[in-house]
Formats: structure tokens, sequence, C-alpha cells
């Protein structure tokens, strides 16, 4: 019996120990990105489409550059199921894979990026978390491992209250109009309460706050109050499950769904699937455009799926998640190359590559040569700002995709800017850090 | 102070005297909402009641029946063979679950078939995702998701159409419980397994019908809160919804997984429209589990449930 | 053969109900433990450290507390995740407020606060039984994670509404916060689980666990021999929480490093009863056994293709592992019922006659 015992357990520690020492292959021109996705569990929908959005971008780079100036990228995905403490053990399994370690690491969770912000500083690995996470961390001075570019949730709620001004016919015709913004209840859904709480003071509309708790499979007495209500406009931040029955109760109750606005976690292919007919009309924010008419769609189409490398289904290609995916990679694999201006153009450590996420400047020459003209805004980030305060454009679902029925609609950093500063130095006192002086950075 | 208590035990009542189409409207909606849960809520009942275990599965039974019925129907089945197919796909996964779980673990106590339950969620979570996929997939049954006002009241039609579908099933399986033979045996086993066995009742077949039965609802209820949300992983967590009824209702009595159904969904609906805004809402959840709790203080063994009779 | 207590006697009362009697058993548990503070702190790499032994003694320490109160006193609890909810916030409220009080204090006082609250959802429990008092808990646990996501003032108006452990020091080393090293952390959670584990241990040996186990197995009739079930039944509940409450803290302040409600949710409070029922009801060393199992099953099998040179897309082996897990879970239900804690029993039993069974 002891002797099985003994060596089951030998066997067991074999396994779990197999994996930490096969991590050591020093091979030369490669650098390692480990990928926290989520392709099972409740969020799977979302996560499917924007892991193989990302790991499409990779393959791209390497078989049709050869990699970032010659350098190939490697990447492990590690499954999380959206869950912190998965998260937490992914990470400390794949940060130090790779010749130089882990390049940079996209949390893709709130609740993973809050666990990654005070390990990623200690172990010099930046943290990217593209438009989620802790909008605080946008303040560079305090976090200087930490990057959320291209825009904030709290941007991106005063860039929804702009645009429904444009709509309504001007800022002032807002004053007296009723929004509504049901939230997912938890501190991610709650990010965008005191943007619009502060602009529904100085504009004078009439805002109710309405929670729904996780999952959210039952929204019916939300929806009884929108009714009660009848609100002008609705603004969405949901998650999983949440979204798409807010879409069909929406539509159940009659509401005008091109007066229901999602934000960018809400308003995806997955969101408007069950609702049907009765989804169109249903808007989104985005800081990315959705569909395939890019020249990046091109060569991923001929360089990947057209040579079977394809990380999901050719139809898959050009949904709201995958595109975010690529824009995603795109913006890691630019900060990478911004990095190598710097250090030469060999595998570099993590602290290497926080130095090009600092420096990005992406314009609007280089989205061409990127063939992404169009797709996405051009990013300048410095010291003080990992945000950018990037605009955001709408989209809306017809039915069969999602279109663009905006332009780029600036967000209020005059309103967001001071808010975020103050927010920056309260979080991160609490990491007990201090603030760095930007002038002497370079 | 006074305005809070205005606001706890006067204003909600004004409000609701003051509207009362929408009133209505509150009421009609958690007595809808109540009938979902019961929906799942039965599934419990019916395995609890036959076997005694407290089947933790039932949610992603659900689940795995919708993604069957959705999954069959996508590769071009009809409905009624699709809807053949998932009764024998729920059939066989009883007859599975009674051969590998349940029979080795017959006479064991409540607490362990309840975890042996978790395990076979475990693996249905897995086998269920990667067979059928992670997706969200729609599930058309045919019934508009529109709305239609009856004298200033909204009633939506697909919610009415699932609450139809909850009455008519509770009919259908009182029936079975009170009137046919097996359900007559099914009582028996109920009451008492040895003695049920000492008079000829197969249990292992009873136990085989009831988890065919209750894999039979949770197609009934995975398709009607499959309309819902589509049919995606998170329908296994309507368990959550259905335990505060369970409990109120008792864990053996039909009638009271419907009974408790609606007070559960109505007390809550009418919780969170009158008295969530006072403190930000979103107290559903624990208001359900609350309510059932006050219900409980008085009647310990739930508002259907057999007296608990001790002795030393 | 070297397992026998042939030639121990024992001369005093003391001696014969110590906690080990037999002196290989008093060896055996002094060596593993010392082992446990040495090795694993000097030879174990930062992901064990961090990712697997770490929150395996934390949520070892919250299955003690949850089968003191399921296995013990005979309480089916489901709000575990509230009530260690409510030891992290405490533990941050306190800390926040206090910077200067020792951080192990902080952790101390944190538990007691738990124990209050543990205590008032306890109440119920004189009149409720079985899987209905599930609904207690339940309740419990929904309303706490509300209420913590509910009012800022738990997270001192944070913008970000998540609770972040700063860095605290126990004479001189930096025992929580971003720069705390994994071993110290390690070092710090298993002191305290050793401490924990060992108070448990002579509490449910004493008259307290006694009166507990009468409760459990037939209420009235311990009632009829004395022991006061209000009384009893709420110690349960409140010393429960106090285990559940300090590891809720250590589970923000050395595991997570910062959290919001939602790492306390309901499927938390299923995991440490699911710890609690496959390791061993009313056994202490079964908390520490079904703590591993949950811990490190999956994160093995999560390895085990890999090891094996199979190259598996996540997703499939994730889903492939969740089977295997469902699927071990009644394999060892059905191979003993009564938990691991019982298997590793039946193993000492055969070895008091090996090699010569007869």
């Amino acid at each position: 019996m002891s002797l099985k015992t003994l060596w089951i357990g030998a066997l067991a520690a074999a396994l779990i120990a197999g994996p930490m020492a096969a991590a050591v292959h020093a091979q030369p021109k490669e650098m390692f990105v480990p990928l926290l996705v989520y392709r099972t569990g409740p969020f799977a929908p979302s996560g499917i489409p924007i892991a193989n959005g990302f790991v499409d971008y990779f393959t791209l780079v390497n078989e049709r550059d050869g990699g970032v100036n010659g350098v190939k990228l490697t990447w492990e995905e590690c499954e999380t199921q959206y869950k912190t403490d998965l998260g937490v053990e992914c990470y400390e399994k794949l940060k130090g894979k790779g010749p130089t370690g882990a390049a940079l690491v996209n949390p893709y969770s709130t609740g993973i990026t809050y666990q990654l912000i005070p390990k990623a500083a200690v172990d010099k690995v930046p943290v990217f978390s593209m438009g989620y996470g802790m909008t605080a961390s946008a303040d560079g001075r305090w976090f200087p491992w930490v990057f959320n570019f291209p825009t904030t949730y709290w941007s991106q709620a005063s860039a929804v209250i702009r645009y429904m001004a444009q709509q309504e016919g001007g800022t002032e015709k807002l004053r007296g109009k009723k929004i509504v913004h049901i939230f997912h209840n938890s501190p991610y859904g709650k990010e965008a309460n005191p943007t619009l709480e502060e602009l529904s003071r100085r504009l004078g509309f009439e805002l109710t706050l309405l929670a729904v708790d996780s999952p959210g499979q039952e929204q019916k007495a939300t929806w009884l109050q929108v009714r009660r209500i009848n609100p002008n406009w609705i603004f969405l931040s949901g998650w999983g499950v949440m979204n798409q029955v807010a879409v069909k109760e929406a539509a159940g109750i009659g509401f005008p769904m091109d007066h229901f606005i999602g934000n960018w976690w809400s308003a995806s292919d997955a969101d408007v699937i069950p609702a049907g007919e009765g989804a169109k009309g249903y808007k989104g924010a985005t800081f990315h455009a959705p569909g395939t008419g890019f020249k990046v769609h091109a060569d991923l189409f001929k360089f990947v799926y057209d040579k079977g490398k394809g990380a999901g289904k050719k139809e898959g290609v050009g949904e709201v998640l995958y595109n975010r995916g690529v824009v995603n990679a795109m913006l890691s694999v630019e900060a990478i190359r911004t990095a190598m201006t710097k250090h030469g153009n060999k595998p570099l450590t993590g602290a290497e590559v926080r130095w090009g996420f600092e420096n990005l400047n992406l314009t609007e020459p280089r989205l061409e040569q990127l063939g992404m003209k169009g797709f996405t805004h051009p990013v300048k980030v410095t010291c003080e700002d990992h945000e950018g305060a990037g605009p955001v454009m709408f989209e809306q679902w017809d039915g069969k995709k999602w279109n663009i029925v905006s332009d780029w609609i600036p967000v209020m950093r005059d309103v967001v800017r001071p808010k975020l500063e103050a927010a920056a130095v309260e979080e991160g006192k609490k990491l007990s850090y201090t603030e760095r002086d930007c002038a002497k950075e370079k | 102070m006074t305005e809070l208590l205005y606001g706890i035990a006067i204003a909600p009542f004004k409000d609701m005297v003051g509207s009362p189409a929408f009133f209505a409207e509150v009421l009609i909606g958690g007595v809808f909402a109540g009938l979902m849960y019961s929906l799942v809520a039965l599934g419990f009942v019916l395995i609890f009641k036959a076997s005694g275990v407290f089947n933790f599965a039932q949610g992603v039974m659900v689940l795995f029946a919708a993604l069957t019925l959705v999954g069959l129907l996508e590769r071009g089945v009809p409905v009624v063979g699709a809807l053949l197919g998932t009764t024998a796909v729920m059939v066989a996964l009883a007859w599975v679950i009674e051969r590998v779980v349940l029979r080795p673990l017959v006479n064991q106590e409540h607490i362990i078939l309840f975890m042996a339950t978790i395990g076979l969620t475990f693996f249905l979570e897995g086998f269920g995702e990667m067979v059928w996929g992670a997706n969200v997939k729609k599930l058309d049954i045919g019934i508009p998701d529109r709305s239609f006002i009856v004298t200033g009241v909204q009633i939506n039609q697909l919610e009415m159409f699932a609450a139809l579908t909850a009455a008519v099933l509770v009919a259908v399986l009182g029936v079975f419980f009170q009137r046919t033979r097996v359900g007559r045996a099914l009582r028996a086993v109920a009451d008492d397994h040895e003695a049920a066995l000492s008079i000829g009742i197969p249990l292992k077949t009873i136990w085989l019908i009831v988890w065919s039965v209750a894999g039979i609802v949770a197609i009934v209820a995975g398709i009607m809160w499959g309309a819902k949300s589509g049919v995606q992983f998170s329908l296994s967590l309507v368990a959550l919804k259905a335990l505060p009824v369970l409990i109120l209702g008792g864990f053996t009595s039909v009638p009271g997984a419907v009974v408790g159904g609606l007070i559960i969904g109505v007390g809550e609906k009418v919780g969170e429209v009158y008295w969530g805004p006072l403190v930000g809402g979103a107290i559903e959840n624990w208001f359900a589990y609350v309510l059932a709790l006050a219900f409980l203080l008085v009647r310990p063994q739930g508002l259907f449930g057999e007296k608990i009779i001790e002795r030393v | 053969m070297i397992y026998r207590e042939a030639g121990q006697f024992k001369t005093s009362y003391a001696s014969d109900q110590a906690i080990f009697p037999i002196a290989q058993d008093r060896w055996f548990v002094g060596l593993a433990t010392l082992a446990a503070f040495v090795v694993p702190p000097l030879a174990a790499s930062e992901y064990w450290l961090q990712a697997v032994l770490i929150p395996l003694l934390i949520y070892s320490l919250a299955a003690i507390g949850l089968n003191l109160l399921t296995g013990y006193a005979g309480q089916l609890s489901l709000g575990t995740g509230g009530f260690m909810a409510v030891g992290a916030y405490a533990a941050f409220k306190l800390t926040t407020a206090f910077p200067s009080l020792n951080i192990i204090a902080v952790f101390v006082l944190s538990g007691l606060v738990a124990a209050g609250v543990g205590l008032v959802f306890g109440i119920p429990s004189l009149r409720i039984k079985g899987f209905y008092l599930a609904v207690a808990t339940l309740a419990a646990q929904f309303f706490l994670v509300w209420l913590f996501n509910k009012v800022p003032w738990f997270v001192n108006y944070a913008s970000s509404g998540t609770i972040t452990a700063p860095n605290r020091t126990v004479f001189g080393v930096i025992v929580t916060g971003p720069n705390a090293t994994a071993p110290v952390r390690y070092v710090t959670a298993l002191a305290l689980v050793v401490v924990f584990a060992l108070l448990a241990k002579n509490l449910v040996r004493g008259r307290v666990g006694r009166s507990w186990m009468a409760i459990r197995d037939r209420d009235i009739a311990a009632e009829i021999i004395g022991v006061r079930p209000l009384r009893t039944k709420l110690l349960a509940f409140g010393i429960s929480s106090f285990y559940c409450g300090v590891a809720g803290a250590e589970l923000v302040f050395l595991y997570f490093g910062s959290a919001e409600t939602f790492a306390f949710d309901i499927t938390l409070s299923f995991l440490v009863l699911f710890m609690v029922i496959i390791g061993g009801l009313g056994s202490i060393l079964g908390s520490f056994l079904g703590a591993a199992f949950i811990v490190l099953v999956p994160i093995l099998l999560t390895n085990a293709p890999q090891s094996l040179g199979l190259h598996l897309p996540v997703a499939l082996q994730k889903q492939l592992e969740l089977m295997v897990f469902g699927g071990l879970i009644i394999f060892f239900l059905i191979v003993e019922p009564r938990g691991l804690a019982r298997l590793w029993q039946i193993a000492k039993e055969k070895l008091r006659l090996w090699p010569f069974p007869h």
C-alpha cells in the first residue's frame, strides 16, 4: 500500500514538475507572450473570439514578416475560465517562460488585472489591460507598469453621453432627458457611474442607475423599472449572459433599440444572437471597427487561414471581439517594435518592452502600413498618460452584422482626467507606490 | 430617520395603490418569473422525493438538455426528432447515473450522495461543452418575443407561454404521481425504501424512471430558459435561482415547488421594484433567501414538506 | 514492522489521551511539520509556492473551519464564502485604520468579527435543520457579498471598488502586500494553519467538541443529557466563522493581494464544502487532504497531457480535466464514502500489521 502510494506520489510530482523543467529551452531570436484565455465556462462566448483574434495576429506576424524585426513571437495559452485564482496560477506558470521571460501580459479579466498589477511591477512584466482593468492605472506616474490605452471606461462613458447629445441635436437638448444606466453589480459595472453622475450634474439630464446582480439571467425587476421610467436612452455595462438577457428584455418591452447602447463589452456578436430580429438597431461603443473589410483581414485570410493555421473558424474572423483580439495583439506587437528602436532587434525582457509601451506612438501612416487604416485610431502613450484618451465609435446591429454608424466621438478629457488623477493617487498609495517624476524619464 | 421609515413603510404602498396597472405588471412579472424557477425546482423535487438525493447536477442537466436539443436542431434534425433524440439522451444519462453513481452508493448519507452529484456536475460541464461547444446558441421555439397590452398592463407572449408550460407540466406530474401505478410506486419508495422493496417494487427501475422524468423536466426548463437567454453555459447557474424556491416549498412536494416559486417570484420582484431603490438595488438574490428564511422560521420543513417527526 | 506500537506503555492518563499516542506518529507529524517549514521555502519555485502551496494552506484553514461546523456539529453551511469575505474586509478596514497594528493581530481580530457575524446567522439553526438550514447560510452568503459590494465604506471609498493588501511587517519582515516574497507569505500561512489546526484538534477532543458531536448525532438525546443546543450550535457557528474569517483575510493578504467581492461568491462556499466532504467529515486531517485534493488534482490534470507530450487545445484540455475531476470525485466516494481521511486511517491500520498481516 505504502509503496503504491509512494509511486503514485512520485508520478504526480513528476507530472507537475515536468512542464516547469521543460521551460528552459534556450532558443535565440524568440520572445514569449503568455496568453490568459477563457475558452470554457460561462464567459467563453466572449473569450473564444478574443483569443482567436489574438493568436491569429501573432501567427500573421510570424508568417508574413518572420516575426517582429526578425524576432519570432512564441506564446502559450493558459485557460483561466475567467476565474481569478486560475488566472494567478497561469501567470505564475508562464511568467518565466521563453528565453527572456514574459514580454507582457494581457490579463483579460478585470479581476485578474487587479491581481497582476501589484505582482507584475515586482516581476517587471508590463500589464496591458486594453480598455478594461483599473481605470486609475491610466496615470503612468503612479502605475509605470500598467497600460490601459486606447481609452478607459470613464472616457467611454463621457463619449457615450456626447454621442447621445449629438443624436438629440446638441448638448443643451440633453437637459431634462432621462438616461438609465443598467450595470453589472461589480466593480467593473460600476466604473461608469461617477462619470455619468458628474455629467448628469453638468448637463442636467436625469440619471437612474439600475444594478443587476451577477450572473443576470433574471432581469424582470430591472426592466419593469425601465418601463416605468420610460427613459430616452439606456446605457448598458453588462457581462456574460447579462448582455443577452438585457437585449432580449429590451426587445420584449418594445424599447426603441437604437436608443439602447452597450459599452464595448456588451455589444458583440454573441450578445445579439438570442434576441434575433428583436436586437435589430441595438448600438454599441467600440474603439475599432467590426467586419473584415480591411487589408489586415485579407492578410489574415491569406497567410493564416489559407495555410490552415487559423485558431478558429474562418467565419469567426471579423466578429467584434475577434477584431478586438487583433487590435490587442497589434498594439502589443507595436509596443515591442517601439522597444526595439531603443534596445535593438533582439529578444527583449519585460522591462525593455515596458519602455516600448510607454513611448508607443502609433500614427495614421503606420496604421495604413499595417493595413488598419480606419480600423482603429492612432494612439500616443506618454509617461504621464497610459490611456491616450482615444475617441470612441458607435456600431449598430442590423440583424446580420455590426456596422459603424458614427464618426470618432472624442471623449471629455477635461471631465475625466482630473478625477482619474485623483483616483491614481489614492490607488497608488494603497499599494505604497510613490509618484514618478516624468521629467526624468527618457 | 422619519424619511427612511416613510420610505420603507408608507411610500411603497402608496406607490402600489397610486399606479395599479404598474403594480399588476410587477405581480404578473413575478408570477412568470416564479414559474420559471419552479420549472427548475421541479427537477430537484422529483429526484429528492424518490431517491433522497439532493441533485446538485440538476442545473447542469438543464444545460446539457438544452445543448443537446440545439445541437441536434443545428445539425438539421427536425424539431420532433430533436425532441425525441434529446429525450433519449436524457434517459440514457439517467440509466448511466443509476448504474455508475447511485447503485454503488446506495444507503449512504445524504451529504455523500449530494457530493456524488457534484462530481457528476463537473463531468457534465466538461462533457457537454466538449461535445457541443461553448458558444451562445439561439433557441427559437416559434413564439414571438413580443408584448401585448391588456388594460394598460404589458404582457410578454413568450413569458406567458413559458408560464403556461410550467403550469401544464406540474398538472401532468401531479396526475402522474397521484393516479398512475408508477406514481404510487414512486410515492411508496419515497416513503420508505426498504418497505417498498419488501413489497416487490423494483427500486432500480423506479430510480431510472425518476431520473429520466427529471431529465425530461430539465429539457423543458432548458427550452424555456434557453429561449430567454440563448443556450449557453450560464444555463447551469439557474439552479441557484431554484434553491430558495425549493427550500421554501419543501424538498418533497411538487405543488410546493410551484407555490414556492410563485411566492419567491412575486416577493423578489415586488421587493426589488418597491424597496430595492432605497438601498441601491440588486437585492433580489438575497431577498429571495431572506423571504424563504422568514417562512422557514414558521414552518421548518418548508411549506409543503413532510413534517419531520423526531424521536430519540 | 517499523510502524508498531509494541513496547510503548502509557503510564499516565495524559499520555494515553495525547493527540498522537503512538511515538512513530509523533515523530512523523513533527518531522513533516518541520519539513513543511523548511523545505518548500528553500526548494520550491515561486509558481509552486504562490499558485499551489499558499492557496492550499489557506483553503485548509477554511476547510477546518467548515469541518468544525458541518463535520463535528452537523450543521450544513453554504455561507463560507460570505464569512470569509467578512474576515477579508474586516482585515482591510482594521489595517488601514490602524496601520501600526501587527498584521497577525489583525487576522485574529478580523476572525473575531467574522465570528460575531457567524453567530447572528447561526441563530436560525435552532429551528431549521439539514438542507433547509442551507437557506439561512445562503442568505448570509448572498447578503454579505451584496453588502460589501454596495457600501463604499468597506473599500474606503476606493474608485476601483476593490480591497488591496498593503505592505505590513512582522518582526521587520514584509509579510503582506506586493513586496512580500512568496516564501515569507508561505511560512506565515503555514504557521497560522499549524497553530489553528492544533487548537481545533484540541477543541474537538474536549468538552466542546464532544457536545458538538452529541448534537450532530442526535440532538434531542443530547439535549436530554444536558447539552444546551442554543449555546452549542451558536458556539459552533462562531468558532467556525472565526476560522473562515481568518482564512478569508489570509486569502486576500497572503494570496490574492487584492480582491473584489466576486472572489467570495457562492462558488467559494461550494469549493470549501467539497473539500470537507472529500477529505472526510469530522476530521481535521481530512480538511488538509480535501484541500489538497481540490487544489492539486486540477493542476495535476492540467499539466498531465503536456508532461506526457500531448499538446491539446486548452479548451479541450480543460473540458477533459473537468470530466476526469468529476469522475475522480465519484470514484473516491464509491471507494470510501467517509473521505480521504478514512483511507489514510485504513492505510495506517494495514501498515501496523505489515508485513505479517496474520
